[in-house]
């Protein structure tokens, strides 16, 4: 009971600190815009550094405009991270599966990541349409990295002398990577899932600025016309909680399936 | 120490649950002519001559990193010979020793994400057997061996002993003539290690079956083998082999201070002292 006492605090202090530290720097932020301390030094309107309240306050009064581009966005980044993750994937198991194939690839996956996503999410968008498709695409392009080399990473970390008692004990090369590979990858693939459903609303934002009509990103570009600061504030407060609520979707999911750690 | 009737594995009285019999007992015959290992530059191991007859226990000692391990793989088809020949009940290809013999690695390796009797289940599963046979046929044997009422538990879950018997279960089940254990009990404390030895040699007598055992210890070699033999520094070389005065004797602790046995011990001890120096 003791322990669990004890436990119950660490946890609870888990949270507390985060959020007297989030507080305190909200507070800071909305003394200094109150003041026009920010506003003063950066020689700008008032309305052009809003306070917490103010961003509060927009967020709540334009809750159906951006629950109604949060929606596009989700999306965008939900098939965009499924795609990742079946290519991802599949792609991991072949290079994991045949040294010749993750020879020749590796280096051009890795080459690959050095192309920034603004340069090519304009391209995508002349290939593929102002529909979602181009949205899609860059989302996988961008979540592509994290999920596939850690996925590969996983069915590589298989003890090489589990490998020789698995085929000591007859088990075939389909038995020993549904039995032994697959299961020893997946905390690895979790944690490339973590990364992939984090960057994935930066590969969703390009491409909404690449062309687009709807989104949080689109709405974002287009109140910098009309200096809605404090709604852009918003915008991307909603887009955070929404990564936030995907790590934590991923999180959950990795407490379901990996049970042995 | 004898009071825990786990210990023992005859000692549950009953001898209805068998492990699944060798396929052919006849075929666990090992014989090493010439054999010699290299990778690439290294010579590993050079001119082994070896015979372990069926249901025979052969020890294998020598200082770390002289290739008993090697050797080990050598045997049960895990890996070719770079020189010499390596027979099993007459087969000569790895493949065909692979299918004849069943290896326990050093560490345990239970694989954390299965239950303790679905490891142990492993081979039987892969041999094609559905899981609930599988199960059923694997829970028989957690009786005798000792580890009744852990059959569900995650192998993180269970004492480095119990994680070795299972281990040994898993090697046992897949009804192999032959079985080629890799420093079984290297991870295991001193008194732990001294009660798996013995449930062993009991294991062994109830079950008997060829056994290519590689071992730091000499003293563990001795107390379990037949014959023991004693490897040189790389590239290792067979630089003594002896007989073991009381192979799997009931009592551990009477048979390793016989002073036979206390004199095969200095025997080989001073062999790999001499070998360790190198030629």
């Amino acid at each position: 009971m003791h322990d669990m006492g004890e436990k119950g605090t660490t946890r609870w202090r888990r949270w507390l600190f985060p959020a007297l530290l989030l507080a305190a720097l909200l507070g800071l932020w909305q003394l200094a815009c109150s003041t026009g301390a920010i506003a003063d030094a950066l020689d700008l309107e008032s309305f052009l550094v809003p306070s917490p309240a103010e961003v509060a306050s927009a967020l709540w009064e334009n809750r159906g405009l951006l629950a109604e581009n949060a929606w596009v966005t989700l999306r965008e980044m939900l098939l965009g991270i499924l795609a990742a993750l079946a290519v991802g994937v599949a792609f991991a198991v072949l290079m994991h599966l045949s040294r010749v194939l993750r020879d020749a690839t590796y280096p051009l996956i890795v080459a690959s990541q050095a192309i920034p996503i603004v340069v090519i999410a304009p391209i995508l968008v002349v290939w593929f349409g102002y529909g979602i498709t181009p949205k899609i695409v860059i989302v996988a392009l961008i979540c592509f990295f994290p999920v596939t080399v850690n996925a590969l990473d996983g069915l590589r970390s298989v003890d090489p002398e589990a490998v020789k008692m698995m085929r000591s004990l007859d088990a075939s090369r389909r038995q020993r990577f549904w039995r032994v590979e697959a299961p020893a990858a997946l905390p690895s693939l979790f944690t490339g899932m973590k990364i992939a459903v984090v960057i994935a609303p930066i590969g969703a934002v390009f491409a909404e600025w690449a062309g687009s009509s709807s989104g949080l990103g689109h709405l974002i570009q287009s109140d910098m016309a009309y200096f809605l600061v404090a709604r852009q504030f918003a915008t991307v407060f909603v887009l955070s909680a929404m990564a936030l609520a995907l790590i934590g979707l991923v999180a959950l999911a990795e407490r379901r399936v990996v049970t042995w750690r | 120490m004898r009071q825990d009737t786990r210990m023992e594995p005859e000692s549950q009285g009953s001898r209805t649950v068998e492990a699944p019999p060798p396929q052919n007992p006849a075929a666990g015959d090992v014989v090493l002519h010439g054999v010699g290992h290299a990778y690439g530059q290294l010579r590993t191991l050079e001119g082994i001559e070896l015979e372990l007859p069926a249901q025979g226990v052969l020890g294998l000692v020598g200082p770390s990193g002289c290739g008993k391990s090697t050797l080990l793989e050598l045997i049960c088809g895990l890996r070719e010979p770079s020189t010499g020949t390596v027979s099993m009940g007459g087969a000569t290809a790895a493949e065909e020793r692979l299918a004849s013999c069943a290896f326990m690695p050093q560490r345990d390796l239970l694989l954390p994400w299965y239950s303790a009797i679905d490891n142990a289940a492993l081979a039987l599963r892969n041999q094609g057997m559905g899981r609930r046979e599988a199960r059923e046929a694997a829970a028989g044997l957690f009786e005798r061996f000792g580890l009744s009422g852990f059959q569900i538990s995650r192998p993180t879950e269970l004492s480095g002993g119990m994680r070795q018997r299972v281990a040994f279960l898993r090697t046992l089940i897949a009804g192999k003539p032959v079985l080629a254990l890799d420093e079984p009990f290297a991870s295991l404390d001193a008194i732990t290690r001294a009660e798996m030895q013995e449930w062993l040699a009991a294991a062994l007598r109830a079950d008997p079956r060829s056994v290519v055992l590689v071992s730091h210890d000499v003293e563990e070699a001795l107390y379990l083998s037949d014959r023991v033999a004693v490897l040189s520094a790389r590239p290792g070389r067979v630089v003594a082999e002896l007989s073991a005065p009381r192979p799997r004797a009931a009592d551990r602790d009477a048979a390793v201070t016989d002073p036979a046995f206390v004199a095969a011990r200095e025997e080989a001890l001073r062999a790999l002292r001499h070998g360790s120096r190198g030629s």
